[in-house]
């Protein structure tokens, strides 16, 4: 028997797993810096995030659904991965589990499952958590204190709400920034702040295994840190007694987790390298606005769900530039 | 400095098993199968009747009509049945089945191997003696080599560049015959040259034929206005389109010709085609074919007569392994499945490709999950998963705006969807549906 398809003929061999399994090794060392500095917390909460999405899907898309599961494409384990890397790691299990119940069902299977969905599924799960619960996901354990003890250790702040608190009490910035960690901390992550955002360095080699292995392009990061820095190197010139330094919210909070593994997700990112660009600039000042500007001290999140609701109005506009596009118009 | 277009491709492995391997005679075959169709435009007349005696070079298909090509007899024999057939295009036409009996050629063709360079006939009769051996582009599209040479009025011709790429995999017809019959192919430009008054040629190859670079470089120094550009591997750069770009850096623009950019584009094998039909008096009866697969036991590259069926290329080759899956006519991005072994090769073969059971079926589609890597590797900057999108449901009056005309079906865009997503199936049942759509509005 011989089959006749239409060509081609051949195929990259590329699949929805081997990308997928590749995002969650580039958050290997996130991960690592991470049970380094929280011990046990960041484990339990990573295992129970990914363990509970790829459940809730299966559960779902076998009695709801009624489809066969898709477990094997892994995409749940990266929305688990990626809600775990932005919950603190003193966080109750039983909320790690609602938050992963609502990231996967009503994030991304109330829209028809993967491919389907508007917003970044653990960002609506992380949102819904964040709002809901605001003390207690504000409430991050010091560094390299506790491997043992998991919810009963000890809080401190992350260096993006003491800046918005100083600010808020009338404090100039060089003031404030004696308190915070230097630049070094930051950049290994010896900081507070949610379990996969602190280390700037980790984030960085799990961008560049994305980019080596063509899991993504350069192009959402790139605008979306290149934005930020202009912004807020703006602001910072006007008046580096209440504004704090580029570098210094490169290094905070999660913009480079936002910038490298949210924003970047296939689903709800545009299609073409021009849109990239506008997505990624909106991207870097809404954030900015937030931080600087609005209630809270981070807004990598917010920045990144209102982005993706433009993504197909985006999309419908910004077309690629055509092979002889030019000269046909002349 | 290897040059190459810039805008989307992609890098098939290569799998070129037949590189080093020199071209065979394949025996002439007792059964000949020739259809009156191998080229783009209308079928050629048959002038034989069944029963009749005909001579290898025999003409026995009229081409009719500005867009046509004339069709010989590529052996010596009984005509036995005049009937439709599927060939490796994959469509039923008429065709001449033939039965061979003892070689014997007719009387004008110069069997004689010995090169001829010195060219001795004017203009109009290049062309002429083109059309008269029924010269069709035998890199695949099969465009009528005379009417191509028939410019349009008011169009000025630069560059006439020579597609040496052969980006397609596993096939090595191309580079074997450049490194066997460089000068024909040199002498053939110049004819070209001279057919279409054009001062410089430039033959594109790609990197992974140095062998063929360095060889037609050093022969070229005797040929004034030929020149060799090394050019970067990448699929689909022997599209005429991305070829022109790669070599000259121009933009054929949308629904353009190479013309529009003052360059006219031709394969090797026509070039080498026209050496014979000009130099030697021999019509297109016979061409070059790689027969491959990583399951045959000897991959190589054949001289085969037109006609002959695919069966006696693959029993040639080593025979059909046992785990076949699929037979193509062509290369693995390009070419298409075939559902038989009787099917008869054409002028526009330039290979045969089998494929194990294991590489020929498709794997599952999954949802699109919109990883924008069918926008990134068009080559002409389309986006593939909106056509399959717009074709699927049938919206039709979308679909011309997003210049669906554009896409040549390199295949690209399924070649690298990880949801493998049938994105060109459907972007050709697009094509169809909006040309269904048209025909509607006219009618109304």
């Amino acid at each position: 028997m011989l089959t006749v398809s239409p060509s081609p003929h051949d195929h990259s061999g590329e699949s929805v797993s081997k990308l997928m399994f590749g995002v969650i090794i580039a958050m290997i060392p996130a991960f690592i810096v991470s049970l380094v500095y929280y011990g046990i917390g960041a484990l339990i909460i990573t295992v129970s995030a990914m363990l509970s999405c790829a459940a809730f899907e299966y559960l779902i898309q076998r009695f709801i659904l009624k489809k066969p599961a898709s477990l094997k494409d892994g995409s749940a384990l990266v929305t688990g991965m990626l809600l775990a890397f932005c919950l603190p790691t003193n966080f109750p299990v039983w909320l790690v589990v609602l938050g992963s119940l609502v990231a996967i069902g009503i994030g991304k299977m109330s829209f028809g499952g993967l491919g389907n969905n508007p917003f970044n599924p653990a960002l609506v799960g992380r949102v819904f958590l964040f709002v809901s619960f605001p003390v207690r996901m504000t409430m991050y354990p010091e560094p390299l204190q506790y491997w043992f003890r998991y919810t009963d250790a000890i809080t401190g702040s992350t260096p993006l709400s003491i800046i918005k608190e100083g600010i808020r009490n009338g404090e100039t910035l060089p003031d404030i920034m004696v308190k915070i960690p230097d630049y070094i901390d930051l950049f290994l992550g010896k900081i507070g702040g949610s379990s996969g955002e602190i280390a700037a360095f980790a984030l960085l080699i799990g961008l560049i295994f994305m980019l080596a292995r063509k899991i993504i392009t350069i192009h959402i990061p790139l605008s979306i840190i290149l934005t930020v820095t202009v912004f807020t190197g703006f602001l910072w010139i006007s008046d580096p007694i209440k504004y704090a330094d580029p570098l210094f919210h490169l290094l905070s909070g999660g913009l480079l987790l936002g910038a490298i593994f949210m924003a970047t997700d296939y689903v709800t990112s545009p299609m073409t390298p021009k849109g990239m660009w506008i997505y990624g600039i909106g991207i870097g000042i809404i954030t900015v606005l937030i931080r600087v500007f609005g209630a809270y001290p981070e807004g990598v999140q917010f920045a990144i769900l209102m982005m993706n609701a433009f993504v197909p109005l985006i999309n419908k506009y910004v077309k690629p530039h055509r092979f002889g596009e030019k000269l046909s118009n002349a | 400095m290897y040059k190459t277009f810039h805008k989307g491709g992609i890098h098939p492995a290569e799998n070129k098993l037949t590189a080093r391997k020199g071209i065979i005679d394949l025996p002439v075959p007792v059964l000949v199968t020739i259809p009156v169709i191998q080229h783009i435009g209308t079928p050629a007349k048959v002038i034989v009747k069944k029963g009749d005696k005909v001579k290898t070079g025999q003409l026995i298909g009229q081409g009719e009509g500005f867009v046509s090509s004339n069709i010989h007899s590529s052996v010596t024999g009984i005509v036995s049945r005049i009937d439709k057939v599927i060939d490796t295009s994959g469509y039923n036409r008429p065709a001449i089945e033939i039965e061979t009996s003892e070689d014997e050629w007719i009387d004008n063709i110069d069997l004689n191997q010995e090169l001829i360079r010195e060219i001795n006939i004017s203009r109009p009769e290049i062309v002429k003696k083109i059309q008269e051996a029924g010269i069709v582009g035998m890199g695949g599209a099969t465009f009528p080599t005379h009417v191509k040479m028939a410019l349009p009025r008011g169009k000025i011709i630069e560059h006439l560049l020579v597609n040496g790429a052969e980006c397609e995999p596993y096939l090595t017809s191309d580079h074997v015959l450049m490194l066997e019959k460089g000068e024909e192919i040199l002498t053939g430009v110049t004819i070209a040259m001279q057919a279409l008054d054009v001062r410089k040629a430039i033959i594109g190859i790609e990197k992974n034929k140095t062998d063929a670079i360095w060889h037609l470089m050093k022969l070229a120094q005797d040929y004034e206005g030929i020149s060799i550009q090394g050019l970067k591997v990448k699929y689909p750069q022997g599209s005429e389109k991305q070829l022109v770009k790669s070599i000259i850096k121009r933009e054929v623009p949308s629904g353009g010709l190479p013309s529009d950019v003052g360059a006219v584009v031709f394969n090797v094998s026509t070039m080498f085609a026209i050496y014979e039909a000009v130099q030697k008096n021999k019509p297109l009866i016979e061409r070059i074919i790689t027969v491959s697969g990583r399951s045959l036991n000897n991959p190589s590259n054949f001289r085969a007569r037109i006609g002959t069926h695919i069966s006696d290329l693959i029993k040639a080759a080593g025979g059909l392994p046992e785990k076949t899956g699929k037979i193509i006519g062509g290369g693995p991005m390009m070419g298409k499945a075939l559902n038989s072994l009787d099917v008869p090769v054409t002028k526009g073969t330039s290979g045969l490709l089998i494929l194990e059971e294991k590489e020929s079926s498709r794997k599952p589609v999954m949802n699109c999950i919109r990883c924008s890597k069918c926008v990134s590797v068009c080559p002409m900057g389309l986006e593939p998963y909106l056509l399959m999108t717009l074709a699927e449901r049938r919206m039709c009056e979308f679909i011309e705006d997003c210049h669906i005309g554009d896409c040549m079906e390199c295949g690209s865009c399924s070649y690298i969807c990880p949801a493998n997503r049938p994105l060109l199936d459907y972007i050709r049942l697009g094509k169809v549906r909006l040309r269904e759509l048209k025909r509607k509005q006219k009618e109304e």
